[in-house]
């Protein structure tokens, strides 16, 4: 059923392998195990900074009973300094028995993963991909709302957004009904879509926000990127029309779940937080529970026929 | 060209070894000839011809090359954007062997990939390769997707 030895990019999963996962992090969630990662080191090699993802892989690691190696992207750098990454991946793979991996290259962890004696699990790889982010994502999906027959509004920069690309094709493999709202110009690309609709995703174009909010069972919102925009003042008025505010959700369906990969900035108006829709912090806490999922299933424990 | 006599002969002319690629997709021997890093500063016989009526394809492209074997990374290529392109092995003028190409699953070292921040275009142990799917090319590291015109990146 799960058989990677790394974790490097959604696309290598079937939703069978999906759903071990979010079911592993499910009984993870109920009953803790200290014991599974007893004796076992983990190495987060982070050559970019990323102080969320690493925390909440420290913590899904020690709360297995494991224990955590840091390098920040400093010192991380500075060990790299003059030496390839395959190198420093090989070098590090000797004194931790798994390796998360951020850097700023494309590929990076796909590579690393070639050259290395222990699981690379993938935690950003430039503008590529960041598999437990999407895994936490359906994971939060499928706790606060269904992935079954799913309706997903998703918001914001839709042409740079990688966690939304993943995550869309992840849902397509759930044949989940898509509803694209994205300023001009940020529009999900066209190849994109093609691929998309060729996993099974059904992309429904919508006229305004207020739609897919009525449409939606889950409004899936991100940042738009001020860099995006030469004039400061056309990034204010888009951003500003892409706001999710009280006032906004007050046509919204009663189920409706919001969320949000983290940090906004200000995307979504704090009065929000307050409502039932507001989900993304419960996400960002479900990522400790998938990330357990994902240790216990790369380095399943040893002898004694233990799965 | 459609003068009396000699028709066939006149169109392409023969060589007595080398290589024959025929059935190339009408308008694309120019592109063959790139892959085959045929440029004016070339010394070999080369003879080509373009839009060929075909029963088969309508029309087609031919190309001949005197004295030329084509490698393994040139046939991958080739198939890439003539996926029924068949090449024909020509020794004292007779054909020795045919061949026809096949669009590989895979392609390893022989295109790079054009996104500059993928890892495979760094110092690192990576080296380019691309899994052929629905039609376009897709990185097997940093998994962008090269569509349309695969020759755009040959
Ligand atoms: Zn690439």
């Amino acid at each position: 059923m799960f058989r990677k030895r790394h974790l490097i990019s959604i696309r290598d999963f079937t939703r069978e392998e999906m759903e071990a996962v979010l079911r592993r992090a499910e009984e993870l969630e109920r009953h803790a195990r200290p014991d599974l990662m007893r004796g076992r080191i983990l190495a987060n090699l982070f050559f970019e900074p990323s102080t969320r993802t690493r925390l909440s892989f420290e913590t899904a690691m020690k709360r297995l009973g494991g224990e955590v190696l840091n390098l920040d992207s400093e010192e991380a750098s500075s060990m790299a300094k003059g030496e390839t990454l395959s190198d420093t991946v090989r070098v590090i793979g000797g004194y931790a028995d798994a390796i998360v991996l951020r850097h700023s290259r494309e590929g990076a962890a796909r590579m690393a993963a070639e050259v290395s004696g222990v699981p690379v699990i993938n935690a950003g790889d430039g503008a590529g991909q960041h598999p437990t982010q999407t895994l936490l994502d359906l994971y939060t999906i499928r706790r606060e709302s269904h992935l079954e027959g799913l309706r997903i509004a998703m918001v914001g920069d839709l042409k740079y957004g990688r966690t939304v690309h993943s995550l869309a094709y992840a849902l397509a493999l759930y044949g989940a009904r898509i509803y694209p709202v994205a300023p001009e110009g940020l529009a999900l690309p066209a190849d994109l879509q093609e691929d998309l609709r060729h996993s099974g995703a059904r992309l429904q174009p919508v006229k305004s926000l207020q739609e897919a909010l009525r449409k939606a069972d889950v409004l899936y919102v991100t940042r738009i990127q001020k860099e995006r925009f030469p004039d400061p003042q056309e990034y204010r008025r888009v951003a500003g029309s892409y706001r999710i505010t009280l006032d906004l959700l007050r046509r919204a369906p009663k189920g409706l779940v919001i969320l949000h990969p983290l940090p906004r900035v200000d995307e979504i108006d704090p009065r929000v937080d307050g409502t039932p829709y507001a989900r993304y912090f419960r996400q960002a806490y479900y990522g400790v529970p998938v990330r357990m999922a994902v240790l216990s299933l790369l380095l399943p424990r040893r002898g004694k026929g233990e799965a | 060209m459609k003068g009396a006599g000699n028709k066939k002969e006149l169109r392409v002319l023969p060589i007595r070894k080398g290589t024959v690629i025929d059935h190339i997709p009408g308008g694309r021997a120019l592109r063959v000839l790139r892959i085959l890093g045929i440029t004016d500063a070339s010394r070999e016989t080369v003879s080509v011809a373009m839009n060929v009526p075909s029963r088969q394809m309508g029309r087609k492209d031919i190309v001949k090359v005197e004295n030329r074997e084509l490698v393994p990374g040139e046939v991958q290529k080739i198939a890439l954007i003539a996926p029924r392109a068949t090449i024909n092995i020509i020794d004292d003028m007779e054909v020795r062997r045919k061949m026809k190409v096949s669009l590989p699953r895979e392609i390893e070292g022989v295109l790079r990939c054009s996104n500059p921040n993928c890892i495979s275009n760094t110092p690192e142990p990576a080296v380019a390769r691309f899994r052929v799917e629905n039609g376009g090319l897709r990185c097997f590291y940093c998994e962008r997707m090269f569509s349309g015109e695969l020759t755009d990146h040959i």
